[in-house]
């Protein structure tokens, strides 16, 4: 839930990136981290196991500069993928003011992406929210695997198993080359802020 | 959906925070909400914290920690509070949606710093609660 902050003339809002376990969460954060390092202050927050697994959250907080003369601080944050992790992923999705859904294109993972896509419609529920209205962006991730001949997802498949409802805008992206991580973040935060505007007067 | 806080309000929250946290010596005082926003912070300008991470991370413990108490069948647990060989730090619930959080050395005993921070929260309380937090 984004906080309006009149004194300081800003607003802080939660953007957070879903999807099964591996898909590139996590990557997404470290490219954003490494793109945009003079507008981020702190650094980025990891609570993970041995494995590179998120156990909790990553966290990364951005400046954006004004956006209808107020200060616009975006938190990042991720779930923990794994579906045994779940009263953690349900904790970070709490006051989300908008989602990156990042899906792995793999052709292995299609069950995955239909399953972590079910559990956040059900957690968005659980806290009151539809994932018909809240704002949400896909990202068909790790399409640069194509190249090494491993079988891969097509965009008109992905968007038939996850999009053909929810007709949200949706990316094929890279996430450890960089392709369309912006593009995804920009889209989400316009999204995102489109949704409050109406509220910072 | 968005809850916004004005001049007036904000003031106030930062006038207890001074004079009945980092007056009596805590380093940093920070009133965040549930989703890890951070509405207030105060520090005594010589111990300077990263405070979005913190807040973050807060929320998530505490999220965390309330979890484990309705598995264990307990509402939730009265005290919150890690002890370090310098600093340690304290979280307080405000009404259900906010968490205040102080950050104080070994100079300020526990039992000093849970009563002056009861005191705040009674006092934060009456500014919060006519927020609309949808
Ligand atoms: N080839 C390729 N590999 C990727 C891409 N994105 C992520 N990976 C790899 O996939 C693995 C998992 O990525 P993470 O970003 O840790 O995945 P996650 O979604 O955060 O996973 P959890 O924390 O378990 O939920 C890592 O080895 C990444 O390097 C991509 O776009 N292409
Ligand atoms: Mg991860």
């Amino acid at each position: 839930m984004a906080f309006v902050n009149l004194k300081k003339k800003e607003v802080q809002v939660k953007i957070v990136y879903y999807g099964p376990g591996r898909g590139g969460k996590t990557t997404n954060l470290e490219f954003i981290y490494g793109k945009f390092r003079d507008r981020i202050q702190s650094e980025m927050v990891t609570v993970k196991t041995h494995g590179d697994r998120t156990l909790f959250f990553d966290f990364l907080p951005i400046d954006i500069g004004k956006i209808n003369g107020y200060t616009a601080k975006i938190q990042l944050y991720t779930v923990p993928g794994q579906v045994k992790y779940n009263a953690t992923r349900r904790l970070v999705l709490r006051g989300s003011d908008g989602i990156v859904f990042v899906a792995d294109s793999m052709a292995v993972r299609r069950e995955k992406n239909i399953l972590s896509l079910k559990n956040l419609h059900e957690n968005l529920k659980n806290y009151k929210k539809s994932i018909f209205t809240i704002p949400l962006v896909f990202q068909y991730n790790k399409m640069d695997l194509a190249e090494q001949g491993i079988p891969l997802l097509s965009f008109a498949t992905m968007e038939k198993d996850l999009n053909s409802q929810l007709k949200k805008p949706a990316f094929e992206a890279s996430a450890v080359v960089g392709t369309n991580v912006v593009a995804t973040l920009k889209k989400i935060i316009m999204m995102t802020m489109t949704s409050i505007k109406d509220e910072l007067k | 959906m968005s809850y916004t806080l004005g001049q007036e309000q904000l003031d106030g929250i930062d006038e207890i925070l001074k004079n009945d946290l980092v007056e009596i010596g805590a380093h940093t005082v920070f009133l965040i909400d549930m989703s890890g926003n951070i509405i207030a912070s105060l520090d005594d300008g010589e111990n300077k914290h990263d405070i979005y991470s913190l807040a973050a991370l807060a929320a998530g413990n505490f999220g965390a920690v309330s979890a484990m108490a309705k598995i264990v069948g307990e509402g939730e647990f009265s005290l919150l509070f890690h002890k370090g060989k310098k600093e340690n730090i304290h979280f307080s619930k405000v009404l259900t949606e906010f968490l205040l959080i102080t950050l104080f050395g070994n100079d300020l005993s526990l039992g000093f710093l849970r009563l002056k921070v009861a005191e705040s929260v009674e006092k934060i309380k009456k500014i919060l609660e006519p927020i609309h937090t949808p």
